[in-house]
């Protein structure tokens, strides 16, 4: 940790003034995007082409960035009852807005067991192991230390059930682009068959096999968090449109006899003691 | 109260209701933790011995609640300066949803930087390091990594103003009325240690370090604190955006850009 920290005098050269190397918006004439004119240099790019050159600066072949669609599009499940579309959906139910719904339901999907938490100790995991094996440490030992520090290999396993059925629609779509033969994804699949082989019993989820994927694509953690960001969105208006053309609050709606109280018994209120 | 547990249900200590007769959606009376909430508590409990009640088993005592009390106070506005209000702002100013202005506060101010994360890993500091200050000043040195959080790295020492070389004349006024109410030990063993604090992260002591302190002597967990801290500091950021969005974009400062060279391709 840094103690030291910035002095007071470290804010004043910053007031009143924005600094940035990223971009800027000159009104009435023109946008400039990471160094590029966008409504010239950039206007060729589809969306999700702009999107990574935004985070990372860096541009993709075609065959890269077909894969980093399927990414997003494998992923997108417009089922109400996963959590996070649920909320855009709860957000329908009571007739909430569509951009807060949706809004709320991709802040949900930073979570621990699922989503952005995941994505993020996935790809660090992928990344921590590939340089220990390297440096000549056996994968076994580096699985079974992480297991023993979490409990759990973000990339394995899954809450609901344990295999995933886009694994095998990536995979294929890899082959097709030539885009297989990483050294991340190797590991990745390597460190499946370790669990499998030991009893553990966990086979790679989706999580594992997009973080090895992008990791192989050069992106860092922090680039493949905040690719990530919009995965799950297409399939959450989906669910805010069908809860918002339904009777109002009919979405998961709860009986008082719907809740499994098991706290204290009734009691007075006497107040502070 | 049901006995009914099923997949289907919703498990919970903390609330139960009775319905009507005719209508099982229809709330006859409702319970927190027992208490029957608008038959009973309502008109003699406050707001913050149902706030303490929701995380606790048992009610607050009478000087718990005065302490919470106190330091939902001294949280309610943190100013049109602070981070997390001026995003409310930003929302104000352009007309946004008031939903979208508490949304934006909440997501800045859940930040490392003196908000709800910073009280999050504090309250974890007050759990690792008692009132010991050799252990302080051990884990105030290399505060615990945390390899693929969705958080950066810990960049200052928390519950610390890292633009501030002393504690703040409101910040001291504050840690010294909550340490009067005599809960728990740590708001006082602050009080008396804040030099040697001060010496141990050459910085002065924050808001977010004194409500950690005392959310920790209220017996509430890292998690229960930070989601208080996000709670608690969100008026003044409504009242703060409201007004914003009545005075309009154009008195509101949008700032000079430099725009230097790009960095990548």
């Amino acid at each position: 940790m840094n103690v030291s920290g910035a002095a007071p005098h470290a804010l004043d050269e910053h007031v009143g003034i924005l600094r940035s190397r990223m971009g800027a918006f000159f009104p009435g004439t023109h946008v400039i995007f990471r160094g590029h004119d966008l409504h010239t240099e950039l206007k060729d790019m589809d969306w999700v082409e702009l999107y990574v050159f935004g985070i990372t600066g860096r541009r993709f072949t075609s065959p890269q960035l077909r894969l980093l669609h399927a990414i997003w599009t494998t992923t997108s499940y417009p089922d109400g009852r996963i959590w996070n579309n649920r909320v855009a959906g709860l957000a329908g139910s009571v007739r909430s807005t569509g951009n807060l719904g949706m809004a709320a339901a991709l802040a949900v999907s930073e979570a621990s067991i699922y989503g952005r938490g995941i994505d993020k100790r996935a790809i660090d995991f992928l990344i921590r192991t590939r340089q220990r094996v390297e440096a000549g440490e056996r994968l076994e030992q580096c699985v079974r230390e992480e297991l023993d520090a979490h409990r759990s290999i973000a990339g394995y396993g899954r809450p609901v059930v344990n295999g995933d059925e886009r694994n095998p629609h990536m995979l294929a779509l890899c082959r097709d682009l030539g885009l297989d033969q990483g050294a991340y994804l190797e590991l990745a699949l390597q460190i499946e068959h370790v669990l499998l082989e030991g009893r553990w019993r966990m086979k790679m989820n989706y999580g594992g096999l997009a973080a090895a994927l992008c990791a192989d694509l050069g992106l860092s953690p922090r680039e493949y968090y905040l690719f990530m960001f919009p995965a799950f969105l297409a399939g959450m208006p989906p669910c805010y449109i069908e809860a918002s053309d339904r009777e109002a609050g009919s979405l998961y709606p709860t009986p008082c006899d719907g809740v499994a109280y098991d706290g204290p018994a009734r009691r007075q209120w006497h107040g502070g003691k | 109260m049901s006995d009914n547990r099923t997949a289907t249900s919703i498990r919970t200590k903390i609330w139960c209701e009775d319905h009507e007769t005719d209508n099982r959606f229809a709330v006859r009376a409702a319970y927190c933790r027992g208490f029957d909430v608008y038959g009973d508590m309502l008109g003699r409990a406050r707001w913050v011995d149902m706030l303490y009640l929701l995380f606790h088993a048992e009610p607050a005592s009478v000087a718990q609640a005065d302490l919470l009390e106190d330091l939902a106070f001294a949280l309610a506005n943190p100013g049109p300066r602070d981070a997390s209000v001026h995003a409310a702002m930003c929302g104000g100013v352009g007309g946004s949803g008031t939903a979208a202005i508490l949304m934006a506060a909440l997501a800045v101010g859940a930040g490392q930087h003196g908000g709800g994360r910073d009280v999050y890993l504090a309250m974890q500091g007050w759990h690792a390091c008692g009132a010991d200050p050799d252990k302080w000043r051990e884990w105030l040195a290399a505060l615990p990594a945390s390899p693929g959080s969705v958080w950066p790295d810990p960049s200052h020492a928390p519950g610390f103003d890292s633009h501030a070389p002393r504690t703040s004349v409101p910040v001291r006024q504050l840690l010294s009325r909550l340490a009067t109410h005599g809960c728990g030990w740590r708001l006082s063993f602050l009080a008396q240690s804040l030099a040697r604090f001060e010496e141990m992260t050459c910085r002065g002591l924050s808001m977010a370090g004194v409500a950690a302190a005392a959310y920790s002597d209220l017996g509430f967990s890292p998690e229960q604190g930070e989601a208080l801290h996000l709670l608690l500091r969100l008026p003044g950021a409504a009242a703060h955006a409201l007004e914003q969005r009545g005075l309009g974009y154009k008195t509101f400062p949008f700032g000079k850009m430099e725009l230097q060279d790009a960095e990548g391709v």
